[in-house]
Parts: structure tokens; sequence; C-alpha cells
């Protein structure tokens, strides 16, 4: 079943969507992973950090995100610097780490609502239909500890759908799901792109069937 | 609701779903005051006049032991790195955490204490400096120690490094805590150690919740 309300809700948003890094460079271990990086954001982009373990992809997404401040050069949102409006950021993006913040003792519908806690708008019925549209109706009340791993993901994701921002940051969200779930994750990226929303994500997946891809690649200079 | 009071809730539901977590510095607590009079002289006079301390020991070590999982969990599920994520404010965060460990683990302390403590035969006089005493007391324990603990919460093994850290700090409450019991039974005015702790509560509560928020930042921001 299509979730009318959060797209409604976005297109409300993305009237700007502005993330920029200006000359960006990290160090880890004396190892430079990317140096003076230029990278430009925009409304409808869909962006996949592509590049060998190792290469820094979670670490750029995670400094995108305003997470990691260990680094030279500058993020800007909107043309300021993110850690001076991170409030006003975080509200306006979705960051889902390879840990996915599920408790295992909770339930998927009590896991979902600790994650929206801070959006008043989301109603109940939202996340009855998010576990829904993710194929976990009849798991509401399951504790997360008798799902599989796949299912745990999935728990995860139903974020996608209820939470009402347009930059969405992922960080290898592909991990453990079957091929319907694939299919799936990739028709709702396409979707949100479509609708005016931003995706950034790291995958080893191809993602070539979604139109407006662009791929920037990390490692490649040793 | 907003994601400190989601939290806060969220927590407690774990806690009562794992009963075992918190029962067993419960357990521990109890062990220590059922076997010191076997162990020592098992004449009263004797232990009427050691319990205040052994009490205060016995609570501090439980609480201790209790430390070491504040914000293990949350750092090794990503749940940390949500908090971080949402922009909200980490003293807050903080503070709900604190709060939280109190209400699992210095509260059942200060209930079953007076309870205890006949089995060390405290003076009579004693039992309600015992009850204020822990009172005070141990949320400066459970605050005290968030700092270690969040110090310590991405090291392997941390266990032994947050005593070392906060036992040093510790030590003022206990002579304190422990001095006012002490005191109460022997018929003397204990108000001014009352005071001391009131004052350190307010203290630590203003404080520590800074440090805890930084050291957590700290170590996500890796």
């Amino acid at each position: 079943m299509p979730l009318s309300r959060p797209i409604d809700q976005l297109n409300r948003f993305t009237a700007h969507c502005d993330l920029s890094a200006h000359q960006v460079s990290c160090e880890r271990d004396d190892r430079i992973l990317f140096e003076n990086l230029d990278l430009s954001i925009n409304k409808g982009d869909l962006i996949q950090l592509v590049g060998p373990n190792g290469a820094g992809k979670t670490t750029l997404l995670r400094l995108l995100a305003g997470l990691n401040q260990d680094f030279d050069g500058e993020v800007r949102w909107h043309g300021k610097n993110i850690q001076q409006c991170f409030q006003d950021y975080a509200r306006q993006r979705l960051y889902i780490g390879h840990l996915s913040a599920i408790k295992k003792v909770l339930t998927p519908l009590e896991n979902l609502r600790w994650f929206v806690s801070s959006w008043p708008q989301v109603k109940e019925d939202d996340l009855w239909q998010a576990l829904e549209e993710v194929t976990l109706a009849g798991y509401e009340d399951v504790p997360c500890q008798q799902l599989s791993a796949g299912q745990q993901r999935r728990v995860a994701l139903a974020r996608l759908l209820i939470t009402p921002t347009p930059l969405w940051i992922l960080d290898e969200p592909f991990t453990a799901l079957d091929k319907a779930g694939v299919a799936w994750l990739e028709g709702h990226l396409a979707r949100h792109v479509s609708a005016g929303g931003t995706v950034l994500i790291t995958s080893h997946h191809a993602l070539s069937e979604i139109p407006g891809l662009r791929q920037i690649e990390l490692g490649v200079q040793k | 609701m907003s994601l400190v009071t989601a939290t806060i809730k969220r927590d407690l539901v774990i806690a009562a779903r794992n009963p075992g977590e918190w029962l067993n510095p419960l357990m521990f607590f109890l062990m220590v005051l059922a076997l010191f009079p076997l162990a020592v002289d098992p004449d009263p006079k004797f232990l009427s006049k050691i319990a205040a301390g052994v009490v205060w020991v016995a609570a501090l070590l439980a609480t201790l032991l209790s430390l070491d999982a504040l914000f293990k969990a949350d750092v090794e599920d990503g749940t940390l790195e949500q908090w971080l994520a949402s922009g909200e404010s980490l003293f807050a965060m903080a503070l709900g955490k604190v709060f939280v460990h109190w209400c699992i683990s210095g509260l059942p302390l200060t209930l079953v204490a007076p309870l205890l403590a006949l089995m060390m035969n405290l003076p009579d006089e004693a039992y309600s400096a015992l009850f204020f005493s822990l009172l005070l007391g141990t949320p400066i324990l459970s605050l005290l120690g968030a700092v270690g603990a969040a110090l310590t919460a991405g090291v392997r093994s941390g266990g032994l490094l947050l005593s070392l850290v906060i036992l040093p700090l510790y030590i003022p409450i206990l002579i304190f805590g422990a001095s006012a019991v002490y005191h109460a039974g022997i018929e003397m005015e204990y108000v001014g150690q009352l005071g001391f702790l009131a004052s350190f509560l307010c203290l630590s509560m203003t404080l520590a919740p800074f440090a805890v928020a930084g050291a957590l930042k700290l170590n996500l921001s890796r």
C-alpha cells in the first residue's frame, strides 16, 4: 500500500536542500583518505559513494552528516557551517548508519516510536503502515531479537517512510536485505528523488537502474 | 514527546524486560551484607559499630558494578550515534540516562538498605540517617560514575579502567555518607554531613552531564 502522507510532507520540505563540502581532507592513522574534496549536493540528487573497503566512504558520510568533526575543510548547509546550524540541519536529514540502533528486547513498533519521538506530526497509524510496507505486518509485537538480520534492517529502513526529511544519508542500507527488499528499497530511493528529495548513499550494490544517479569514487589515488 | 522523555521511557521498558541487569548489583549488595556477619565477629555490639561503613561500602561497590553497562549497549548498537545525529541536547540526554540508572540501581539500594542494615544490627537512631544519606549519595554515585562510563564506553574491558577513574572521586561521598550514619548511631548531630552530600549532589548534577556529553561526543566522533 502506498503511503501518501510522508511524500506530501516531503514536497513541503524539499523546496531547498543544499549541502556542500569545501576542500575537505581527512587523514586516518597517517593515511590520507581524501584530500581537498569539493562536493555539492542539491535537491533531486542521488549520490552513491563507491570505493574499495577502507577507502573512507563511511568516514565521508559521517562527516557530511555532522557526526565527525575530525577533518580539515568545511561542510556547509545552505551556506552555513553545519556545526553552527546543527539543530536545523539535523531536522532536515535522516542518517542511518550501518549500526541500526535497533533495541533487541523491544518490538519493531516500540523501536520506531523512539525513532520518531522528535517528530510530533508522525501518527501511530503511520508506524503500522510503514511496517506493513516493509512486509513486517504481523511482526509488530514480536521482540526484535526473534527477527532475522534482514527483518531488523527492514525495521530500521521503515524510518525512511515516516521521517519527513528531504535529505537521506544511508550507510550500506542494502546489507542483509533479500532480493525483494533490495528492489523495494531501490524503488523507494527513486521515488524519494523524483519527489524532490536527496539521497546520499554508500553501497557496493549496483544502483544503475535509478535515473539521476551520480557516483563518486573514493580511494583511487594511492 | 521529545526524544529525551522517549529515551527515558524506552530505557525503563528495557530494564523491566531485562531484570537480570539491575538485579545483579542488588543481589551483590544483599550478599555482602548477609555474609559479613558470618565472616567477622557475629557479636551484635561489634557489628553495630561497623554497620555504617559496611553498608555504605557495599552500596558503593554495587553501584560500580552496574556502571560498566551504562553506555556500552548504546554505543555498540548505534543508539548513541542516532542521539548525536538527532541534534538534541546531549546534556539533557546524559541527565536522562543517569536518571534511569539511578532509578534501577540507586533507588532500590536506598529502599532495601534499611532492611538489610537490620542484619548488621545498625543502631535504631541511625536508620533515618542511612536512608537519607543514601538518598542523597546514590545519585551522586550515578552522576560521577556516568562520567567514567562515558569515557570508557568505547574501550574493550573498560570495567577495570572505569573503577580506577571513578573510585578516587567516590571517596569523599563514602566518607561523608558513612560518617553521617555513624554519627547518628552514637546520637550525634549528622545534618552537616547530609548538607555536604546535598551540595555535592547539586554540584555534580550541574557539572557531570557536561562531562558525560563531552566524553560521549569524543567517543563517537572517531
